[in-house]
């Protein structure tokens, strides 16, 4: 349930980047450069370009998306922001989901702007089920995010936080980047049965979602 | 060390600080400082930079929890509890550069569901901004950023209202006036505890003036507010 609050922290992060655009912009320059950059190192084509085309995609989404990460607390820290939300009486977890869905529509929204770029440059086409495309990229987003969004929190007070967040989010996120990359390679080649790596996606979110939310009201009152 | 106004005994606290001390790392920040807080009463923090003023007040807010000793505020609650009575407004003007005044304290009003706030344009008006002003935060000059700082505090009409140096960047005349809107807060029983370096412009509505030194009460004394 969208309770008043999540709503209002959520249209109020909205609002803030339709403005600045900061985190959009950054994070699609750096995932078509990666996207460029791959294409021009390997190669690919027919299925090579199919075998690697999962793990690519991944990979410069999550380089891409640290940079937002990093931004979307930073915003929170510049004018002591969030002390003023620390001090509103409403749970500190709706102020974590609403960021967490506001980082996870930045993040799809660069993933459906890089999609046609992607197709062209690795002169892709799917052999198994396409649609199901559309249930992993979110599950594998949704798992970035939000890790993502908690440890950015968590690190957000350290002077290293911009090297901090990856060299601890990234170790964190392996289960649900394989499990992205093998359902999406699985997917493209249609050899085999994405299924697994799906169910294994859900479980990663549902697990790390939930105790993202418990332990985020520490978090954020921690001195 | 420990103050007390004298008369504590007999009216209802706001708050109480029982032998307070924080200590960041090895740096004792406050030393055993027990005081208490009456309603309707203006506390006037001074002191020196580093003496212990604004983590005083983060500690009143629940932001800073005190390494040893206890705080309590409205008769027994910790403050952190009780958050929603609390306001605090820091050197930072905690507000966002890419939204006006208005949305500004918009966000925050929805952050107190239940509680009976200002609207933004009431807030605005009464620290003498215009609301209709349709500028960004981030264009507007230091003085106008500490106004809306202000509002924003106002606006959950708080009865314990924490200030830290409320009058750093501002002209004398918008000084003045925010001296006299705090004089008019304060009648309504409401608590105000400002730090300042400026104590002639706290001067008009400082019942206690509490002097802080290396972290410990130096003095605390009795002000001459104007009736």
């Amino acid at each position: 349930m969208i309770t008043r609050a999540l709503w209002t922290h959520l249209v109020k992060d909205l609002r803030i980047e339709w403005r600045s655009k900061e985190a959009i912009n950054s994070m699609l320059f750096f995932a078509l450069l990666v996207v460029v950059l791959f294409s021009l190192a390997f190669d690919p084509r027919g299925s090579f370009a199919r075998e690697i085309a999962g793990g690519v995609l991944s990979v410069a989404t999550m380089f891409a998306s640290v940079s937002a990460l990093n931004q979307a607390w930073a915003r929170e820290i510049r004018h002591q922001v969030l002390d003023a939300q620390r001090m509103a009486p409403t749970p500190g977890a709706e102020l974590f989901l609403a960021k967490v869905l506001a980082n996870f529509l930045f993040v799809t929204i660069v993933q459906v702007l890089l999609a046609p770029v992607f197709l062209v440059m690795y002169n892709l086409s799917i052999l198994g089920q396409g649609w199901l495309l559309a249930i992993v990229l979110p599950l594998g987003t949704w798992a970035l995010v939000a890790n993502g969004t908690f440890f950015a929190a968590l690190s957000i007070r350290s002077r290293n936080r911009e090297l901090l967040l990856p060299l601890i989010l990234f170790p964190i996120f392996v289960p649900a980047l394989l499990a992205m990359v093998q359902a999406t390679t699985a997917i493209l080649t249609g050899e085999s049965d994405p299924t697994l790596w799906i169910k294994l996606l859900v479980g990663y979110d549902i697990i790390f979602t939930t105790v993202s939310l418990l332990l985020f009201e520490v978090v954020l009152h921690a001195e | 060390m420990s103050a007390q106004a004298p008369e504590v005994a007999r009216t209802p606290l706001c708050a109480r600080l029982v032998q307070v001390s924080k200590l960041f790392g090895a740096f004792p920040a406050l030393r055993q400082i027990t005081v208490d807080l009456e309603p309707g009463r203006c506390y006037v923090l001074l002191g020196e930079n580093g003496a212990g003023k604004s983590t005083l007040l983060r500690i009143l807010a629940g932001l800073l929890h005190p390494s040893h000793g206890t705080v309590e505020v409205f008769g027994g609650q910790r403050p952190f509890e009780a958050r929603d009575r609390i306001a605090y407004m820091s050197h930072s003007p905690m507000l966002y550069d890419e939204f006006t005044a208005q949305e500004n304290l918009r966000y925050f009003a929805n952050l107190y569901p239940g509680r009976a706030c200002l609207s933004p344009e009431e807030a605005l008006q009464q620290v003498g901004l215009d609301p209709q002003l349709n500028r960004t935060i981030g264009q507007y000059s230091q003085g106008m950023r500490q106004r809306t700082s202000l509002a924003r505090v106002l606006l959950p009409i708080p009865e314990l209202l924490l200030l830290d140096e409320p009058f750093s960047n501002m002209d004398i005349e918008s000084a003045r006036q925010m001296v006299q809107l705090l004089a008019k807060f304060r009648q309504s029983d409401r608590t105000i505890v400002l730090t300042t370096h400026q104590r002639e412009l706290a001067a008009p509505i400082a019942d206690w003036v509490l002097t802080l030194r290396a972290g410990r009460v130096a003095s605390f004394e009795s002000g001459s507010p104007q009736p």
